[in-house]
Order: structure tokens, then C-alpha cells, then sequence
């Protein structure tokens, strides 16, 4: 390492102090879902496990968990089919546009989440006259979520180079069975890391979901939401919220294993 | 067998492929393009007519006369300006603040850790993005809150939780969006060959030179792509300063409440108008950097 | 464009109705509240029978109001409804009477709950049947004081059943503020002496408590209903908010967010429903609430059905099972209000429940100001100006936050 012993003692102290700030709130949730006192007061009087008893019997947050599940299944595949499409026809190709193709791609995620809504929410009610439905949140989930499929799809492409399918070819392949013996196995970890971080990013959405949604789909942040403001509901989200961290180790772990690599598997380094 | 014939006859074989990729680039490009091309640009192309538009206040009805109302609205009433020059700073302060702890941690991650440590630490960077964001700025207010967590630990040294405003705002948005300022820059510090570092000690640089002469530029492409999400992120936000926010209100706040309570779609698809511009602005800028290819 | 001139007929139609009906506010005024000469009411025919049921009802709600065990298996009371009637009931929460109205126009909805600022809206243009309150059993349990009132009737026909009501008190941190208020004045002109502590709603129609403040306090603005405010008294109560606001630590528009405020000592006076000072008081804050002197605005919401529903029969059961005494007191004990059919208060888990709430004391119900949209036709009865619409309000709401 050609990093000197103090700097790199230096990132080490910055970086424990930083996920020490990052972890104090999710352990204060997770403490707070024993906290006998529904608004939160710190610091707690008493413990309690009502609420996990509550959260448990909670057929609202099952319904709504399975929703979003649900949604963010669906729009991970759309997400993947249309981001693997626009990665491989973008790949290489230097045609006139191709900046504003990739530029087009990227607009729903660089576009605050509220201006995103309700311009799908527009076009949904008043120009289409389609009904808000678990469908127009799939829809409008997917759009955004193409982006992070796209770019792990591209980048792995560039850095891989078109050899292996040439060769393919070559050796009498057609484009399909080069695609199925080539180029998807070369991709495989790179879509992977995209559809996480999709299922991620549309797990957790809400500002274009509040606008797409009608009020009967509930997805669960748009339970928490509603939740979160009845003073009985309070420490449950808390439960469900403690729930979600340590649940979201199985994609994580899901993801190490099916990839090889953590880190190329979940940030789509390359 | 194109591809056999191919060296002997070079130039007509170059046009023909050229010409077949560009049909397999069209066909491949379809779908997505009908897509985002077609629906989302379209659905904004919307929403920008509905910006001319007025509304009914009594029948809640948008009445479809062109008028530039919404936008004199927006331009002339003072508080409208004070607003966005206010959601745009918290924005950038936010992307400052982010980029600053970002850096150093994903230097850490991407070049001083051990496999078996980088790949806990990216685990220990993604858990939090989880865990609900509602609850997270939930889990902020209480801290924030009067004897809460934070004036709990500031009381021995004589200071005073900030309370709700917009200084909670900030903290509690950079704090949201510093995964994914992090991630980026691991990404872009992982491709920077190690060779380069060794390179530049080599050559007598102090390692604080390296990491201002070689590292931060090499990283700072990584920086601008992670600065579109805390960006934009932080620009649309509602929800965080509404929990923790006091009486502060951002953009997001006056499209919301223009679309929730007073059902006015024209004027809050007025004020929308302005992160996108925003943002397009923004996105054009930074394109030079080539931060586009690092997200 | 049929369309159109149709729509704008109902609109005028609404707004003479507004302008005639609501003449004299909701106050202890008295005076002529169904005076509606040169008026006619779109005329929609009233149900004469119950009928077989069609096996389910589309409901429209405030959060809250039709809770069916999906949240808490213990707050279920359209369950028991369903197994009853056989109608199946489809609930959809409305956030604002604004979404309600829009929503109710779409036909899909059989019933909705309406509150007052929405209410008139839809007996005007056609979204409301009159009701035929014969047909329901406990429409006669329903206190009389909330029958027949501007916001639900029109020249005494009924267009919806009363379902619950309450005001916007003034709460206070009893170890801070000292001596007790009496007075909204606490959160206006002497807001200071809380420097950050004050609280206030978040919504436009806040603006009203400043407007009934400078009824009483400023006279010669010649405020006589706070929801008919023209631009100069619109401006008053902008500036005074505006005042206010350099003393406020955060507008609040959820129950927790107020609950947590009070009791961490972050909010010590502002403006509260009664559910969340007790139920910061039942989190050991110590909190009280008084009805100032100048009295408050509030809500009074009523059950409403579609003329054109195609299950008006589960539609009237709905109507009907919503105001019986045991779903009143699980919603009101729920919501946090006062319930129409006073028969409840028997059955409420906290006996002292309707006292709490002033279910039963009339007198209390007719000083409350009722949330009511303001509109350009002055609710007042005044014809010399143009007063400022829900709109205008929204925009000095932005303002006022700054």
C-alpha cells in the first residue's frame, strides 16, 4: 500500500465514526419498537414486546409487505428486459443521438422522485384515463428503476469488448445462441447487481409512488406513511422497519453468493 | 459466413455491418425507447401543457385556456424565489456534506481494507438503505427532539440540540442520501489501478500529495455521478421536512401542497418546472466531466 | 362544450347556493340559514324503500373512519358490517376534502364522508342525493343540534346523516405556560413569550383561527365570519401569522408529530383536537386544553350518498350501521371526535369519553366555526366585494411559512 500508516489510520477513524452516526438511528428504531411509550420518549421508561406481538397480527403490514414485493418483482423485470435492450444496442455503436438515448435513461432517477409522480400521475388520470392500480405503480417503478440496469449492463460491456462473441460468431454461432452461450453468462453478475439495486430503489419508494398508487394499493412505505401518524401505530412501523434491516441481509447474502464478489455483486463496481 | 469472407473483402464488408448493426441497434432500441421515450418524455411533455393551464377553484375542474398566470405567479411573488433559493442550497450543502464523508470512507473501502473487510463494510453501507426512509427521518426527529438523543450528548460540553429546521433538514437528508454518494465513489475508487498509487509514491509523492494530485481527480467523475442522486434527492423532498423540517418549507412542499391540498395541478406543475430545469441544467454540466458513464 | 355549459350552470348554481345557504356562518348568530328564493336545488329523486342488497358498497373515507382489523385486528368495525348486511365493503381514504370532491365526482362511490368544507359542493352539483333519513333506524338516536344544519340539509331535506364532529381547541404545557389562557391571543399577539415553542396547523385553512382572533380582537377589520375573508382582511390575518410564525417551532398536521411535540417539551401552546392532548396526556405530558373565549374553528362531517349508486341499498345499510350507537363509539373513541349518536357514549370502553368530548352539550357545538371552503362570493352575505377563494389562501399559506 503506498497510502501512508496515519492517512490510512485517519480513513479508518472516519470511517467507524461515520456508520456509528449511520447505525445510532436504526438501533434507536430498533429499541424503540420495545419502547413502552407509543410517541418515543427518550429515554424509554420501560420496555414492552407488545408491539412485535402487534406487528405480527398486523394483516395490513403482511398485505402490504407482499405488495411491494410483488412491485418491485414486476418492475426489476421490466427493468432488466429494457435496460439489457438499451445496454447491448448501445454498446460500441457510435450513432447520432446516442448521447441523448443515454440521457433519456438516466431523466427518471435525475428527476426529483415529486415532479416524476405526478407527471405519471397526469398522464395516467387525465390524458390516458387509466385508474390508478398496482399495474401504473409497476409502470411507473420500472421507469426509473431501467437506469441501474442499463448502466451495470453497459459498463460490463466496455470493459468485457465484443471478443468472445466475435469469436462465437466465428465459430458459426448465430446472434441467439451467442447471446444465450456468451454474452448472457459474461452479464450475468452485472444484471444481478442491477436487479438488487432496482428491487431496492423500488422497495423503498414513495414520493412516486404516493401519485400512482391508488388509495386501496398499498405498498409498504405507503403503510408506514399512513402509519407512522396514528399514535398506535407508531412502534409497530418500528417493529416492521427493525424487521426489514435485518431481512435485507438475504439479498445481500444472495447477492455474494450468486456473484462471485460482494462488492462488484452489489455496487456494480467495475 | 460474412464473417469468413471478411478479410478479403474489407470495406464493403465494413459498410454492410455497419448497416446490420444499425438495424439490430434500432430493433434493440425499440422497446425501452417507446418507453422512456415515448411515455415518460411524453407524460413531462404533459405535465408542461398542464402548466399553462388554470384551474376552477370551486369545481376543482382545470380549465383548458393557455395562460402564462401560473408561471408570472411563480416568477413575481417573492416567496416563491426565496423557496428555491433555499431548496437549492439545502440541495447542494447536502451534496457537500456527502461527498466530503463519502470520500474518505470509500477511499478506505476500495483501497486500504481487506477483501474479507471491504465486502462487510459494503454490507454495512447498504443495510441502512433497507430500512425505510420514513422511519430513519422518524428515528431523526426523536433525536432531535428536546432532551432527546442529540441534546442528551451535547448537554455535558454546553450545546443544545439544533431543533427542527432547516439545519436538521440538511443533516437528516445528507445523512439519507449518503449511501448512495458512497457507492459510486467505491465503484470509481476500485477501478483506479493500484500500480498508479504505488506509481506516484514511487516518484517521492507524499501520500497526501497522491491523494490530491492523483486520487481525488481520478475519483472526482464518481463524485459528480453520486452529486446527481443527493442532488436531485434532496431537491424533491418532502416528506424529511415535514418530520423534521419545523416551519421550513422546500419545493417539494409547495408542489405538494399546491397537488394535495389545494388540488391546483397547473400551478404545482408550474412549480415542478423548476428542478427539471434544474436539473437538466445540471446534468449538461457535469456530462463534460464524463461523471455520466459513473453511475 | 354541452359539457362545459352544463358544468358552469352547476357552479353558478353552487355558488348562489353557497352564498344564500351560508349567509350566516355556523355561529351562535342565529338568523335565516334555508332562506333560498331563486334557488333550485338540482332536483334528484330521494330513496322511498330499502330493496334486496347487492352485495357491496364502495366507500369513500377519512383515515380512520372505516377501519375493517387490517391495521389493528381489535379496530374492526366493517367487518362486522359486512357479515350483517352481505355487502362487502370496498374503503378508499381521502386526504383532503379537495381529493374527496374530486373522487365522489368520478360516480365510482356509493357513499362518502363529507366534511363541511366539501359537503355543499356536492349537493350542488349533483354528487349528494337528498336522503331519506325515514329509511334509517338510528337517524332519530342522532342529537338534533347537528340535524338540519347549513352544511347538510337544504330547506330541511336532509342530505346525509351526521357521523361525528369536534373542535380545534388551544393546548398548553401546564408547568410552562403560566397562568392558564384564556385566550387564542396566547398563540397570537403574545406568541413571543413562548419563543419557539408555539404550534399551529398545518393547512391553509388555518388561516381561519387568525381570521376569528381578529373578529373578536380587531372589530373595525369587519370580519363577520372567518371563512369570508376579502383582500384587506385576508392581509390581516396573513401579517398576524406571519408574526406568529417567528415564533413557532413547526406546523404540525398529523396526530404524532403534535403528540411528540408536547410531550418532549418541543411544543408548549398551539392549537390541538382533543385526541392528541389526551393522548399526551396519557404519555404523562403535562397538557390541558381550554375553548377560548373567542371560541374556535372545527369539523362536523356527514355520511352522503350518490344519486346514481348502483348499491344504494348496502349504501343506506352503510349509512345506517355507521351512526348505530356501537360503531359511533368505536369510531369516535378511534378518530378522536364527538359522535352524532349520543347513544354511543354508553357504550365507549371510557365512560367519561362523551363528556370529554362535549358530545352532548349544544351549546358548545354552536360556537364552533366549521371548517368551510372559502370561495370569491363571500360566505357572509356580502355582495360589495370579492372575497379570496380556497386558492388564495393556499398561496398566503406558502407565504405565511416563508
Amino acid at each position: 500500500m503506498s497510502l501512508s500508516r496515519g492517512l490510512r489510520a485517519a480513513l479508518l477513524a472516519i470511517t467507524v465514526l461515520v456508520l456509528v452516526v449511520v447505525y445510532t438511528p436504526l438501533a434507536l428504531v430498533v429499541l424503540n419498537s420495545f419502547n413502552v411509550d407509543r410517541t418515543f420518549a427518550w429515554p424509554p421508561k420501560d420496555f414492552t414486546t407488545h408491539w412485535w406481538d402487534a406487528a405480527i397480527h398486523s394483516t395490513g403490514a403482511r398485505s402490504a409487505l407482499w405488495t411491494s414485493v410483488e412491485v418491485a418483482l414486476a418492475a426489476t423485470a421490466v427493468a432488466l428486459v429494457l435496460g439489457t435492450l438499451a445496454g447491448l444496442a448501445l454498446r460500441k455503436t457510435r450513432f447520432f443521438g446516442r448521447n441523448v438515448v443515454s440521457l433519456v435513461i438516466l431523466l427518471p432517477i435525475a428527476l426529483p422522485g415529486i415532479v416524476t409522480g405526478i407527471a405519471l400521475s397526469n398522464a395516467f388520470t387525465t390524458v390516458l384515463g387509466v385508474e390508478l392500480s398496482l399495474f401504473t405503480i409497476i409502470i411507473a417503478h420500472a421507469t426509473f428503476c431501467i437506469v441501474t440496469v442499463f448502466n451495470n449492463v453497459q459498463a460490463r460491456l466496455q470493459r468485457l469488448g465484443g471478443n468472445m462473441e466475435q469469436a462465437s460468431m466465428d465459430l458459426g454461432a448465430g446472434p441467439l445462441t451467442t447471446f444465450r452461450l456468451v454474452t448472457f453468462p459474461m452479464l450475468r453478475s452485472a444484471l444481478l447487481a442491477g436487479a438488487l439495486l432496482s428491487f431496492g430503489l423500488s422497495f423503498d419508494e414513495i414520493v412516486v409512488t404516493t401519485f400512482t398508487a391508488s388509495p386501496r394499493d398499498q405498498t409498504l412505505p405507503l403503510w408506514i406513511f399512513q402509519n407512522l401518524f396514528r399514535p398506535n401505530q407508531g412502534p409497530v412501523v418500528n417493529v416492521v422497519a427493525a424487521v426489514l434491516v435485518l431481512f435485507s441481509v438475504i439479498p445481500i447474502y444472495l447477492a455474494q453468493r450468486l456473484s462471485g464478489s460482494t462488492a462488484e455483486g452489489l455496487t456494480g463496481a467495475r | 459466413m460474412t464473417d469468413t469472407e471478411a478479410p478479403r473483402r474489407g470495406t464493403s464488408r465494413v459498410s454492410r455491418l455497419a448497416r446490420r448493426r444499425g438495424v439490430t441497434t434500432g430493433l434493440l432500441l425499440t422497446p425501452p425507447m417507446l418507453w422512456l421515450g415515448v411515455a415518460y418524455l411524453g407524460a413531462l411533455a404533459a405535465l408542461l401543457v398542464t402548466s399553462l393551464w388554470t384551474q376552477d377553484d370551486f369545481t376543482g375542474q382545470i380549465q383548458r385556456t393557455w395562460t402564462l398566470q401560473n408561471f408570472r405567479d411563480l416568477f413575481t411573488i417573492d416567496v416563491y424565489r426565496t423557496i428555491t433559493v433555499r431548496t437549492l442550497s439545502i440541495a447542494a450543502l447536502v451534496t457537500v456534506i456527502d461527498a466530503i464523508l463519502a470520500f474518505p470512507i470509500a477511499l478506505y473501502m476500495a483501497k486500504v481494507a481487506s477483501p474479507r473487510v471491504q465486502r462487510l463494510l459494503v454490507i454495512a453501507v447498504l443495510m441502512p438503505l433497507w430500512a425505510s426512509y420514513l422511519v430513519k427521518a422518524y428515528a431523526w426527529r426523536g433525536m432531535f427532539s428536546e432532551g432527546g438523543l442529540i441534546s442528551w450528548l451535547a448537554a455535558p460540553f454546553g450545546l443544545n440540540t439544533p431543533g427542527y429546521g432547516l439545519v436538521a433538514t440538511t443533516i437528516v437528508l445528507a445523512y439519507l442520501w449518503l449511501p448512495f454518494m458512497i457507492l459510486p465513489v467505491f465503484a470509481g475508487l476500485q477501478r483506479l489501478p493500484d500500480s498508479l498509487l504505488e506509481a506516484s509514491a514511487d516518484l517521492g509523492a507524499h501520500s497526501w500529495t497522491t491523494l490530491r494530485r492523483v486520487v481525488l481527480p481520478m475519483a472526482f467523475p464518481a463524485l459528480v455521478a453520486g452529486s446527481i442522486f443527493t442532488f436531485s434527492l434532496s431537491m424533491g423532498d418532502y416528506i424529511a421536512v415535514r418530520i423534521v423540517g419545523g416551519t421550513g418549507q422546500l419545493i417539494g412542499t409547495v408542489v405538494y401542497s399546491n397537488i394535495g391540498a389545494a388540488n391546483n395541478l397547473p400551478f404545482a406543475a408550474a412549480v415542478a418546472t423548476v428542478p427539471v430545469a434544474v436539473m437538466l441544467l445540471y446534468l449538461a454540466v457535469v456530462r463534460r466531466t464524463g461523471a455520466l458513464e459513473n453511475l | 362544450m354541452k359539457k362545459i355549459s352544463s358544468r358552469r350552470l352547476t357552479v353558478l348554481a353552487g355558488v348562489a347556493l353557497l352564498a344564500l345557504v351560508s349567509g350566516c356562518g355556523t355561529s351562535s348568530g342565529g338568523g335565516s340559514s334555508t332562506s333560498s328564493k331563486g334557488f333550485t336545488a338540482p332536483d334528484l329523486p330521494m330513496k322511498k324503500s330499502i330493496g334486496a342488497m347487492e352485495g357491496q358498497v364502495n366507500i369513500l373515507a377519512w383515515p380512520g373512519y372505516a377501519e375493517d382489523g387490517s391495521n389493528d385486528p381489535k379496530v374492526d368495525w366493517v367487518t362486522p358490517f359486512e357479515k350483517d348486511t352481505g355487502c362487502q365493503a370496498n374503503v378508499k381514504y381521502f386526504n383532503t376534502s379537495d381529493e374527496a370532491v374530486k373522487l365522489m365526482q368520478t360516480g365510482q362511490y356509493d357513499v362518502v364522508s363529507a366534511s363541511g368544507d366539501a359537503s355543499l359542493r356536492l349537493i350542488a352539483s349533483g354528487d349528494a342525493a337528498p336522503v331519506n333519513t325515514a329509511l334509517l333506524k338510528n337517524y332519530g338516536d342522532i342529537e338534533s343540534f347537528l340535524k338540519n344544519r347549513d352544511w347538510n340539509s337544504v330547506d330541511g331535506q336532509m342530505y346525509g346523516v351526521p357521523h361525528g364532529w369536534g373542535a380545534n381547541l388551544l393546548a398548553y404545557n401546564t408547568k410552562v405556560v403560566k397562568p392558564a389562557p384564556t385566550s387564542w391571543g396566547a398563540v397570537f399577539g403574545d406568541a413571543s413569550k413562548y419563543d419557539g415553542k408555539v404550534t399551529a396547523y398545518d393547512s391553509p385553512i388555518y388561516i381561519a383561527d387568525a381570521a376569528l382572533y381578529l373578529m373578536k380582537h380587531q372589530p373595525d377589520l369587519g370580519i363577520k365570519n372567518p371563512y369570508a375573508l376579502d383582500q384587506d382582511q385576508l392581509q390581516a390575518a396573513v401579517d398576524l401569522l406571519k408574526e406568529q410564525r417567528k415564533s413557532v417551532s413547526e406546523y404540525w398536521s398529523d396526530y404524532l408529530t403534535e403528540v411528540q411535540a408536547f410531550t418532549t417539551g418541543d411544543s408548549v401552546i398551539g392549537t390541538a383536537w382533543q385526541y392528541n392532548a389526551l393522548t399526551a396526556a396519557a404519555e404523562g405530558a403535562p397538557i390541558k386544553t381550554v375553548f377560548p373565549e373567542e371560541t374556535a374553528t372545527g369539523w362536523s362531517d356527514t355520511w352522503m350518498i350518490n344519486p346514481n349508486s348502483p348499491h344504494s341499498n348496502c349504501g343506506y345499510a352503510w349509512m345506517d350501521y355507521i351512526t348505530s350507537p356501537q360503531a359511533q363509539a368505536q369510531v369516535a373513541e378511534y378518530f378522536g371526535e364527538a359522535p352524532a349518536n349520543t347513544k354511543a357514549c354508553a357504550l365507549t370502553s371510557d365512560k367519561t369519553f362523551c363528556d370529554q368530548y362535549h358530545a352532548q352539550d349544544k351549546a358548545y357545538s354552536d360556537k364552533i366555526w366549521y371548517w368551510t371552503t372559502p370561495i370569491s362570493q363571500c360566505l357572509d352575505g356580502r355582495t360589495d366585494v370579492r372575497c379570496t377563494d380556497y386558492g388564495d389562501w393556499t398561496t398566503a399559506w406558502t407565504e405565511i411559512k416563508g
